[in-house]
């Protein structure tokens, strides 16, 4: 590890613009850290020829005085993220050799502004998951381990390898997707920042579908800024997606540090569980403490459909993943293993090219969505996330700003530990998050300190729509005031 | 509500997954178990309440009525396991 890599984004860009280094240099430092870890399996394809010759036409703009927001920038992408001929696999067998011919909107935008593309993330196959574990090219490893043990800890799910690849200086800052919590639980197990932005905020076009009423794409960094800042590039209008919101893209950087004096957190009392931990419910009082420091006002709420959100999720997700994965056929693209007829072509392709999570999900998608239990399923579901949004929109009728949560139940756990017997073990991962894919809010994870196991924890802060500005005023706010956690050192390279 | 085996292989068939025989008793556990997990939702009062159709409030866009795009065959059959020319190639389906 250099010092090259252990700059945060935003130090990194004013070191190019100040011409203290050179955008190869940066890149150089990063391809030697991704080469170097390799037994974190964060990486599934190292481009380097494509970002040294991506840092040599920044080299060439910053010499000429035409650098652009993130000129030599290098990042890594999730592989749910479409890229022109670079293969894209969404981490399942099914895709596997897909190269796409054209590129995801959010990435394209980050190139547009001179960012350099290190390689494609790990993910949970097609993005289901809370531990990478579903990846069919295997779990990732994360940088950390518990207080003096050195068991294999999940990075989280299901932007594991972002998380990871981000916690290790493996890049400055990685794109991820969120559809239940999947930015934000790994950025709280691996003391990382994340934000899922605002439904629509970010366009969905090129990304591999999941659910699609719920999924979003945020970035994942090392502190509030480099986030802001990623969000800047990602974030805007695409008429290619129907659901993208045409509005302008603020400076978000400039919400950072910004006074967050007179501002009303709501604290809701139906997200202290039974039986939660006490680290957790204390690091959450914390976490109000250090807002009311800041001059933040602290209400108590009530978001009376909460306990709902979890099971209502596991319904409407697998429904939609149902209908988008339909498109894995054996036919356009990806595997194919032949049958005696084209039924049995597409029945034998879907079984060999996707895992036991995506079956399940899919299974459970098309019975709830099949004639006799659409309504006691599906509709039942929707009408649940209407009451679910409706809370929300109480609250801040009433005059709330941001809503302060923990942002997982627990701290990362061993590899192989949770979910093998019963899959709503590891569904119960992200209790705190998918309430916010169900209204559509922004949520933001910032870390909060360390637990006692020695693994990180984070703090989650849900805004008004497209409010994310006072979430990374309000996270800024908690980040100073926390205590700072060092990234774990390279025990792996 | 809970699946019975035969209904398992329904819903395989329904989603276009083969499955095995020896699988079935596995899935119907798994399948089962997030059915029992969801079940609490049976007694939610939704009376009146409006299934959502989306998350924020948003009017679908139109746009003018014109080719915008075409002509990337070549593009769009490059990813095929099989194909000839710029068609995909699929089992006999008419006799």
């Amino acid at each position: 590890m250099t010092e090259l890599t252990r700059l945060s984004l935003a130090a990194a860009r004013d070191g190019l613009n100040a011409k203290k280094f050179t955008a190869t240099e940066l890149t150089r430092a990063h391809v030697d850290a991704v080469e170097k870890a390799r037994a974190l399996n964060a990486y599934l394809k190292e481009t380097p020829e494509k970002a040294l010759a991506a840092a040599a036409e920044s080299d060439a703009r910053l010499a000429k005085g035409e650098a652009r927001p993130l000129e030599g920038l290098p990042l890594g992408i999730k592989d749910l993220y479409c890229t022109n001929g670079v293969e894209t696999t969404a981490a399942s067998r099914i895709l596997e050799g897909f190269k796409p011919h054209y590129e995801s909107t959010v990435t394209s935008q980050l190139w547009r502004d001179g960012a350099v593309m290190l390689g494609k993330l790990n993910l949970d196959e097609f993005a289901m998951g809370s531990s990478n574990e579903t990846s069919a090219y295997g779990p990732v490893v994360s940088p950390w381990r518990r207080k003096g043990s050195d068991a294999k800890i999940v990075p989280g799910g299901s932007s594991g390898g972002s998380a990871a690849a981000v916690a290790a200086h493996l890049c400055l800052a990685a794109t991820a997707t969120d559809t239940g919590g999947s930015i934000r639980q790994p950025a709280a197990f691996t003391g990382t920042v994340g934000i899922k932005p605002t439904y629509g905020r970010c366009s969905r076009w090129g990304i591999v579908a999941f659910a699609s009423s719920l999924d979003q794409a945020g970035p994942i960094a090392r502190d509030v800024r480099d986030t802001a800042i990623m969000l800047r590039s990602m974030a805007g209008f695409d008429p290619k997606d129907s659901t993208s919101v045409d509005r302008p893209v603020p400076d978000y950087e400039a919400a950072v540090g910004a006074s967050v004096k007179g501002k009303k957190i709501g604290i809701p009392k139906e997200y202290r569980l039974d039986g939660m931990s006490q680290e957790i419910d204390a690091l959450w009082m914390k976490g109000v403490e250090w807002l009311k420091a800041a001059g933040a006002e602290i209400v108590d709420i009530s978001l009376p459909h909460t306990h709902h959100a979890l099971p209502a999720y596991y319904i409407v997700a697998p429904a939609e993943a149902s209908s988008n994965l339909a498109r894995y056929d054996g036919v356009r693209y990806g595997l194919r293993k032949p049958g005696k007829d084209i039924v049995a072509m597409y029945e034998n392709t879907r079984a060999a090219g996707f895992g036991a999570e995506v079956r399940r999900r899919i299974m459970i998608g098309a019975y709830v969505l099949s004639a006799g239990y659409y309504d006691a399923y599906y509709v039942r579901a929707q009408k649940i996330r209407t009451l679910i949004r409706r809370d929300f929109e109480a609250a801040f009728h009433a005059g709330v700003d941001a809503i302060l949560t923990p942002a997982t139940p627990s701290t990362a756990f061993g590899i192989g530990e949770k979910g093998s017997a019963d899959p709503v073990e590891m569904y119960l991962n992200d209790v705190f998050t998918v309430t916010v894919n169900m209204a559509g809010l922004p949520g933001l994870v910032v870390p909060g300190g360390l637990a006692s196991d020695g693994l990180p924890l984070g703090l989650q802060l849900i805004g008004r729509p497209f409010e994310e500005e006072t979430l990374f005023s309000l996270g800024s706010a908690i980040e100073q005031a926390a205590p700072k956690i060092e990234l774990p050192q390279d025990w792996w390279a | 509500m809970s699946v019975d085996q035969a209904t398992v292989r329904r819903i395989a068939h329904l989603a276009r997954v083969a499955v095995e025989d020896k699988e079935v008793e596995h899935l119907q556990g798994e399948i089962n178990a997030i059915l029992s997990f969801v079940e609490a939702l049976s007694a939610v009062d939704v009376e009146g309440v409006e299934p959502m159709t989306s998350v924020l409030p948003m009017h679908l866009r139109m746009r003018q009525d014109e080719v915008t795009d075409g002509f990337i065959a070549a593009d769009v059959v490059a990813n095929a396991p099989e194909r000839e020319d710029s068609f995909f190639v699929v089992p006999k389906v008419v006799e």
